[in-house]
């Protein structure tokens, strides 16, 4: 069940997104985070910013694939992955129970910060101008938005309004 | 690519070069025996040095706190060298840069053990 998703398949702004399914295995995350790094590059976004976003996506496909399906062979992955000019839109969804994310630890507070797990949605919050959460029952998807334009930022809050 | 992990003794110090990723499946688990090995043989002092490592995910950081604690509970020391940029950033955005022991020389990083 491979579907590898294809090394050229983003190359700039375009309209319309390009969708993937994939199985939920580790081989899967590698793909989905190397497309990350595939579509930041191509809209020119500098090393430190690319890293961010295509960490942030790896995280999104770690919890997918393992949170969500549990390496499930039956249950796959979707990943979507847009530029639009304006924003980097990336959707990654799983088939599994369900996330909510009001219930996920802060991973800062005192109480948490030496736990060995639970920074993943955190990170993913850091990295992303914008992360959605939409249940899909069965399954969570997430979308991961970068913007692109620096005007897109003017007139929002500083870091410190960021979870 | 993987993670590899060199280790030599310096003045007392294990120091673990680690080179590669550590991340989910490819760096994690062997971090983690690396780091049970030691402290299990008695090493007390042990120094990660970070300066081949290029990319940490969450997965990563939970055994970096986890070697940490554990070490902490059998009376032994990890302490990290040579973060690079990305590592770095990720440790400070989690907030574990205030967690851990840091130090960008090694010289310095030996003497912080006596």
């Amino acid at each position: 069940m491979k579907a590898k998703i294809k090394a050229d398949f983003l190359t700039g702004p375009q309209k319309g997104r390009r969708s993937f399914k994939l199985p939920s295995t580790m081989d899967s995350v590698a793909e989905v985070e190397s497309a990350a790094e595939q579509l930041t590059q191509a809209a020119g976004l500098d090393e430190d910013e690319g890293f961010r976003v295509a960490m942030a996506v790896r995280e999104a496909a770690v919890n997918a694939v393992l949170h969500g399906n549990g390496y499930d062979p039956a249950k796959q992955i979707s990943a979507s992955f847009e530029n639009d000019g304006k924003s980097l839109i990336i959707t990654i969804a799983d088939e599994g129970e369900g996330l909510d994310p009001e219930k996920i630890p802060d991973p800062l507070a005192p109480e948490n910060l030496l736990r060995g797990t639970g920074r993943g949605i955190f990170l993913i919050r850091s990295f992303l101008d914008e992360v959605h959460f939409r249940q899909l029952h069965p399954g969570t998807e997430l979308t991961l938005i970068k913007h692109l334009s620096p005007a897109a930022h003017q007139n929002e809050p500083q870091d410190s309004d960021k979870k | 690519m993987a993670l590899s992990i060199a280790t030599r003794q310096l003045d007392g110090v294990t120091i673990l070069d680690l080179s590669g990723r550590i991340t989910l499946g490819e760096g994690s688990v062997q971090l983690r025996d690396a780091i049970r090995d030691l402290i299990g043989k008695g090493d007390k002092n042990i120094l990660l040095n970070l300066g081949d490592v290029n990319y940490i995910d969450s997965s990563g950081l939970g055994e970096l706190v986890s070697a940490f604690t554990t070490a902490k509970n059998q009376n032994a020391e990890v302490k990290l060298l040579n973060l690079t940029k990305k590592v770095k950033d990720v440790l400070q955005v989690t907030k574990l840069y205030t967690v851990f022991d840091i130090y960008d020389d090694e010289a310095h990083a030996i003497g912080s053990f006596k």
